[in-house]
């Protein structure tokens, strides 16, 4: 490769439907991708959030300036594969520098065809989705970049919005999965995979719980015959108001007293089932500097987060739902946006936020010992003894 | 919860005079700490020497003492003020190491203080390397095993050696509680070991030495953390090093955010740092911990921590808009992160981890050029005496932002005519020392063609940052090769940091020829611009509402519209000898008094450490280069924005000064003193038609463009003769010749030093006493800041030499004569603000040596000795207000002025502080070139005592009392050593000579006992040389005059082991008289304490009742 081509690649755009376009160049696939803009504000696990399934249909904009440093490695990935449908970086890395990499970025950007556009104002991208909030957006690369801008935004326009999307059944295993316990397995519990990341069941796993990964279409009836410890329900893409049948297995769970515990996607599926609404956030919250605080301990959790939607429930009270008295637990201390719900009648929590933390920071790993404590605390009142 | 309510008073402690390795940004973070102590409505009693700090102006505390940092001083202090608590934390090593005696002392108890911040056990645990280790050692976080360097702590050289045998070399020698690292290196052999750790326990307050397992060339990273009473801990940024491990972080090129970690490694660092901080137990407080890691394996190990903020915290809330020490202070009286709001967004809290959506570099700038013979290797030990910092949209465009910023001639990339002409080996070979220059053997080896992989190899430097350096290089090629400048490439090439001067440097064989301003012109008419983002803690999730700005070429600018006239107030760069804090604290006030005045201030300046670049001191503020190109894209900017009534160019020493001429060309409105009458003063020739006019005699003297010239002129004007460099700061390349062979020997090297301009020659006036004045003029009236003595004769430069105010000789006739000089000079030149004039005085004659029209080194010595804010009044006079409206408006006296000091006022001593203890091996004999990193005060009623305590603020030791002192003087010293000694004698101490000293003491009735010369070794009975004497601890004070001429003079080994001893060590006539004064003091009784504002209204008093007295004299008929 001559100095002069890696210097000016081929062009790359992106458009926003409010008819915004930004013009860079072109790295990983070339051609179209469509989804919904948003922007992660991390400095550090661009793997993690490419290969995170609550991106699914999503066009990430990364606000850190470069991209691709340390290369793309086996272990770090969420999944199976990277989800995003775009990924809007402004300086992406010639090279790779770090002793785990194995690959570069843009060579698995192209493997999967996920467009990727690089060299463009990121920051003026980025103060626009924060004044405008969160719009559907394509990229382009190559000579897709090269149409008319007008028929570009049409092709935007065109394409399907977020509010109203059901896409945990995209992202979701087609089959049942075991994370086996470390040492000795104390509990089995199911997790609902609406878009799980790879570490949540390892967090699990590592205190002892036997993790059963299970399809997003899983029944009541299926769960039973799992003869589970507890349920927990992922993360994940979409709008929960279309959450409809995962809800219906969350008032299971509170029906029968199963431990439960919810994350992000999880966490908006237990507001609904307790009665809460939830609406979308104008832009999101996308980071690993979150503050988060515990209202029960009074103490601030720098937290990571990836949602678009949040559950609507007054703070600082309790109030009573189907299934006894609730409240929130947990609230954002930049927005004031509920972060974390529990049931005060029900052994059920969960939280909006990521504490398997992957990317991000480590604080808030005590939810899964608090989840472990609720396991054991079950068992001592309806059993009386181990399984 | 909000603030403790049982804390209302709070003593301060500074961090004393600029040293390497403890500079300005103590002045930041001690500023910051006052600040929200006052607005939390406390009562702020403040301590610190350094006359130079804002810190110390009497507005930002209730109670300021510009005294010794030492417990005896400490303790006079709280039994006065009796304040609740002691903040020790934001004062650097010397405020915690205060802190720590006065535990150990019980005045804390005695007086039931309470430390705040940090508590003993906790400063103890961070700095004491064995519980440091085995607190490290206790860290499990779901088993991993967090890990230290190996290592054996060391009391004993015997302990060294057995510890060797363990680890192997090499390995790293480090003294325990020591500032900056100092004393410790690399030990590659027992040669290295046995000198260095030697050294170490000797400058270890404990007499203890760490060795440790060589991580040499490992990755090096840095994590500032914050933790509340609640153990809320936040990480506020991450810093990586350029260079690896080997080079102290202060001599590190770093970047940040740190750029070669994943996300995994990067937590598991974040784990163990907020282990690292509780264990420590920073209860309250702000922490900078140090890591490794191997390159090949990602093993990680924990360096070090500070329990306290620091250089680098300053630098992380520069690079963040976090200011780390403001919200430690607010921890520190019991605010929990989540109760403190972020300042820059508003709406959301502290509680929180700053997102950065930037690339930030720092550079540290050296000052080798100063001391010459000393060892330029960069170590574990630092040796940098200022930085630059620069942000931009990758690192490309930061690091050459941060390069230039540096104002060094070779620090900027540049690319010769031919890549064959490169020797790759020899660069390769001497990149694998670390130098202040490797980056840029990097850059020309990898242009030349070396693989990354070869430096790799060489340096260690991680191949990221390599590849960085190799896509510059290909961008130089590219523009060079271009057929013409086109948007495309100019584009890319701004994009990644080239300034124009390189850019008309790669095309200087374009038939076009364009320089850099052609360059700019063209960029204007293709619309390559750059555009100003905003330093917002968040990465642009939440609105900005502080201007804090940085230039990009991007494609949005977020610079606001205004509608209030504004003024552009450039600032100093990095420190450097000559050019330090200072000039800072000028442009603050000029920025603070200007903001009163109506206008919208903006600050330009690129030096990470200061007050200036705060975003709370101006209303906006541009973290920028300060070169041409770069002010005027500013400019252009705010021009953009709203009226721009003016630029303040003469407040921030020579770098905006030498830019003045150049942004007036371009239509910029430099204000105060114009860039012609600068060019009067600073251009021999102009200043001598000046002098002539007003009929001043100068030296006798001549401009001299070869040798033959040079020597034609010194015999005219008769040796010994000054001869420099024009236009130059600090007395940089400045020497006394004193014949025609050291001539020669001169002007080599200077011709190396600046070869466009001639050389000057002055006759040196011997034994003539120098004056130094600095004076405000508005064009038709003179205000006399204040006339001051120097103690070192002429010839010592200002800025090096002690000096005291009021002058201690000069008769108020001879102040009048300075006072109508100086007049006449600032009319002459055609002055509007600030004018330093240097004068000597010898046979009568008033000579003119210099005059500088704008801030110096003495303003705010100036202001804290007389009260009066000469910087605020200089910037007001600069938008066009007279002497007489100050007057009138309070900024100025309403009568009198710094030449009219009332007789029985205080007295206000200045001492440099000089490093010469960084760089062994060099000369401390004091010359015409500056070589001094900062000053402190001394004030009382007495010269005698304000010098002692000059010197005890200056010099740990201070002056001595008792014990012996051995004297060596030159023959021309010989009878004006005799009284002094004498009362030395008469004083109690005992006294050692040189035997011709003691032959002509002997002669005087003195009895002094014989040394021998080094030369000489031990007697046939054992008798000690001097320097024997002294290292066994037996001389209290060391008085060596330099004999005759040259370099390496006989003495020198005396001169150098005092240093390393820390011995109290004269070298003037001048200042042994001094001392003695000072001794006197000592001896007469205790030394009081007394705040600045008791001072002010003290000297207030005085000279209300002078003004009556005189009144009534006039009104009564004789």
């Amino acid at each position: 490769m001559s100095s002069s081509q890696r210097i000016r690649r081929q062009p790359g755009l992106l458009v926003l439907e409010d008819g915004r376009s930004f013009c860079g160049t072109s790295f990983g696939a070339q051609g179209s991708a469509f989804g919904e803009a948003v922007f992660s504000t991390g400095m550090t696990g661009y793997q993690e959030t490419l290969t995170d399934p609550s991106y699914r249909r999503q066009i990430v904009v990364m606000t850190a300036p470069h991209i691709g440093n340390t290369g793309m490695n086996d272990d770090d990935a969420e999944s199976r594969q990277i989800w995003v449908s775009g990924f809007v970086v402004r300086d992406l890395s010639r090279i790779a520098s770090n002793w785990r990499s194995q690959r570069e970025l843009a060579d698995d950007l192209a493997d999967v065809g996920v467009v990727g556009v690089a060299d463009i104002d990121t920051r003026a991208l980025t103060r626009h989705l924060r004044d405008r909030g969160a719009m559907r957006a394509g990229v382009f690369g190559g000579s897709d970049a090269a149409a008319p801008l007008e028929e570009l935004v049409a092709a935007v326009k065109a394409s399907p919005s977020m509010v109203g999307a059901d896409l945990a059944g995209e992202v979701t295993t087609p089959q049942s999965y075991t994370v086996a316990a470390q040492g000795q397995p104390r509990f089995r519990v199911a997790a609902v995979d609406l878009g799980i990341k790879a570490m949540t069941p390892e967090m699990m796993a590592a205190r002892g719980i036997e993790v059963v990964v299970v399809p997003s279409s899983v029944t009541s009836a299926e769960l039973a015959a799992l003869e589970i410890d507890g349920l927990f329900l992922s993360n994940g893409p979409g709008d929960p108001a279309t959450a409809d049948r995962t809800v219906e297995l969350a008032r299971w769970a509170l029906e029968s007293r199963l431990p439960l515990f919810g994350i992000c996607f999880g966490n908006q599926i237990l507001g609904r089932a307790l009665g809460f609404g939830t609406y979308k956030l104008p832009f999101g919250h996308r980071g690993i500097n979150q503050p988060v605080m515990d209202l029960t301990t009074r103490k601030v959790e720098v937290t990571s987060q990836n949602h678009g939607f949040a559950v609507d429930a007054p703070i600082g009270e309790s109030v009573e739902t189907d299934f006894g008295r609730a409240r929130v637990s947990h609230v954002g201390l930049n927005d004031n946006v509920v972060e974390g719900i529990e049931c005060l009648d029900r052994p059920a929590f969960s939280v909006q936020y990521h504490p398997e933390a992957a990317a991000g920071p480590h604080d808030s790993a005590y939810l899964f010992d608090r989840f472990f404590s609720l396991l054991e605390a079950n068992r001592s009142v309806t059993s009386g003894g181990s399984r | 919860m909000p603030r403790r309510d049982d804390i209302k008073s709070v003593l301060v402690i500074g961090s004393g005079p600029i040293v390497i390795g403890q500079a300005c940004e103590f002045d930041y973070s001690g500023t910051q700490a006052c600040r929200v102590l006052r607005e939390e409505g406390i009562r702020v009693v403040l301590v610190n020497s350094n006359p130079a700090t804002i810190m110390t102006d009497p507005e930002f505390a209730d109670a300021t003492y510009v005294e010794p940092i030492t417990p005896e001083i400490i303790e006079k202090i709280i039994a006065t003020e009796r304040p609740d608590a002691v903040l020790p934390t934001l004062g650097g090593q010397t405020a915690l190491n205060a802190a720590i005696e006065l535990d150990k002392a019980g005045i804390l108890d005695k007086y039931g203080v309470e430390l705040i911040g940090a508590q003993v056990a906790a400063i103890e645990a961070g700095e004491n390397r064995e519980k440091f280790k085995e607190i490290v050692a206790t860290i499990d976080i779901h088993g991993y095993q967090a890990e230290s360097a190996r290592s054996v702590i060391c009391h004993t050289l015997q302990d060294c050696f057995a510890g060797a045998e363990e680890l192997g070399y090499p390995m790293v020698v480090r003294p325990s509680f020591t500032m900056g690292g100092a004393g410790s290196g690399m030990a590659y052999n027992p040669n290295d070991l046995e000198r260095i750790a030697g050294a170490g326990l000797a400058a270890s307050p404990t007499s203890e030495v760490l060795l440790e397992e060589s991580i040499l060339g490992w990755k090096e990273y840095e994590l500032e953390v914050m933790r509340d009473k609640h153990d809320n801990v936040v990480v506020v940024c991450s810093i990586e090093n350029v260079d690896p491990v080997g080079v102290h972080t202060g001599d590190s090129i770093t970047v940040a955010p740190a750029l070669t970690l994943t996300d995994r490694e990067f937590q598991r660092m974040r784990d163990v740092g907020i282990d690292v901080i509780r264990k420590v137990g920073v209860e309250t407080g702000g922490c900078n911990i140090q890591f490794a890691i191997d390159p090949d394996t990602g093993r990680m190990i924990v360096i070090e921590m500070n329990p306290r903020v620091s250089r680098s915290s300053a630098l992380a809330s520069k690079a963040t808009g976090f200011p780390i020490a403001k919200i430690a202070a607010k921890l520190a009286i019991g605010y929990t992160l989540d109760e403190i709001p972020n300042d820059i967004t508003k709406k959301t809290p502290a509680a929180f981890e700053p997102t950065l959506d930037y690339i930030v570099v720092k550079v540290p700038r050296f000052a080798f050029e100063k001391f010459p013979n000393t060892d330029q290797t960069l170590t574990t030990t630092m040796k940098s005496v200022g930085e630059a910092m620069a942000i931009g949209r990758n690192f490309t465009e930061a690091l050459q932002k941060a390069l230039r910023s540096v104002e060094k001639r070779s620090a900027s990339f540049a690319w010769p005519g031919s890549k064959s002409d490169v020797d790759i080996e020899d660069l390769l070979s001497r990149m694998a020392i670390p130098t202040d220059g490797r980056l840029n053997e990097v850059q020309l080896a990898l242009w030349a063609g070396a693989t990354i992989e070869q430096v790799h190899e060489a340096c260690d430097i991680d191949p990221w940052f390599l590849d960085q350096i190799e896509l510059i290089n290909e961008i130089a090629d590219e523009v060079r090769q271009a057929p013409e400048l086109d948007v495309e490439i100019l584009r890319v090439a701004k994009r990644h940091g080239f300034s124009d001067v390189q850019l008309a440097a790669l095309r200087s064989n374009d038939s076009l020829q364009r320089d850099a301003l052609a360059i700019a012109e063209l960029r204007a008419e293709l619309g390559v611009n750059p555009v100003y983002k905003t330093v917002d803690t968040c990465a642009a999730e939440f609105e900005a509402s502080t201007p804090y700005h940085y230039s990009t070429y991007d494609e949005e600018s977020e610079v606001a519209g205004r509608e209030r006239p504004a003024v552009l107030i450039l600032g100093s760069g990095p420190n450097r000898i000559g050019q330090g804090i200072e000039f800072d604290y000028s442009c603050v006030h000029a920025a603070l008094t200007l903001r009163e005045a109506g206008y919208e201030t903006v600050m330009v300046n690129c030096n990470p450490e200061t007050v200036s670049t705060d975003y709370d001191t101006s209303d906006r503020l541009y973290f920028e280069p300060l070169t041409a190109e770069d002010v005027m894209a500013v400019y252009n900017a705010e021009v953009a924005a709203g009226p721009v009534v003016g630029v303040i160019c003469q407040l921030g020493g020579q770098t905006p000064l030498g830019l003045a001429q150049t942004l007036k060309d371009q239509g910029v409105p430099v204000v105060g003193t114009s860039p012609e009458a600068i060019h009067l003063a600073e251009e021999r020739g102009a200043f001598g038609k000046v002098l002539a006019e007003a009929q001043l005699p100068a030296p006798a003297h001549g401009l001299a463009s070869s040798f033959e010239e040079a020597t034609e002129i010194a015999d005219r004007v008769g040796y010994p003769v000054l001869v420099r460099p024009s236009y130059v700061l600090g007395g940089r390349g400045m020497e006394i010749v004193y014949d025609e062979t050291m001539m020669a020997d001169y002007l080599e090297r200077a011709t190396e030093a600046s070869p466009e301009h001639p050389v000057l020659v002055d006759r040196f006036l011997d034994d003539a006493i120098e004056v130094d004045v600095d004076a405000l003029y508005d064009g038709s009236e003179l205000f006399l800041g204040a006339v001051m003595e120097h103690i070192e004769e002429a010839g010592v430069h200002s800025g090096d030499s002690a000096c005291a105010l009021p002058p201690i000789t000069l008769s108020q006739t001879e102040v009048e004569r300075v006072r109508a000089s100086t007049e006449a000079i600032a009319s002459g030149i055609g002055v509007r603000g600030l004018l330093n004039v240097q004068y000597a005085l010898a046979g009568g004659i008033l000579y003119v040596l210099e005059a500088n029209p704008r801030a110096s080194r003495t303003v705010p010595f100036v202001s804290k000795a007389t009260g009066v804010s000469l910087a605020k009044a200089a910037a007001r006079i600069a938008m066009g207000s007279t002497i007489s409206e100050l007057r009138e408006t309070g900024v100025l006296p309403t009568q009198g002025d710094g030449g009219t000091l009332p007789l029985g006022g205080p007295m206000a001593v200045k001492e440099a502080v000089l490093p010469f203890a960084r760089f062994l091996g060099v000369d401390t004999l004091l010359g015409p070139e500056m070589r001094s990193t900062g000053e402190v005060m001394g004030i009382d009623d007495d010269f005698g005592t304000a010098f002692a305590k000059s010197q005890i603020a200056a010099f740990s030791s201070g002056l001595p009392t008792s014990g012996r002192v051995f004297v060596s003087m030159a023959d021309r010293d010989k009878r004006s050593m005799v009284f002094p000694i004498k009362r030395l004698a008469d004083l109690g101490f005992e006294i050692a000579a040189t035997p011709g000293t003691a032959a002509i003491l002997a002669r005087h009735g003195v009895k002094a006992t014989e040394l021998r010369k080094h030369f000489q070794g031990a007697g046939p009975n054992g008798e000690p040389t001097t320097v024997a004497a002294m290292e066994a601890g037996e001389i209290a004070m060391v008085v060596n005059t330099p004999y005759g001429v040259g370099g390496r003079v006989d003495g020198y080994e005396i001169r150098s082991v005092a240093v390393r001893l820390g011995i109290p060590c004269i070298t003037t006539v001048q200042g042994l008289s001094a001392a003695v004064e000072g001794i006197e003091s000592l001896l007469a009784g205790e030394m009081g304490v007394r705040s600045l504002q008791q001072h002010a209204s003290d000297l207030a008093t005085l000279q209300a009742a002078q003004a009556a007295a005189l009144a009534e004299a006039r009104g009564a008929p004789a």
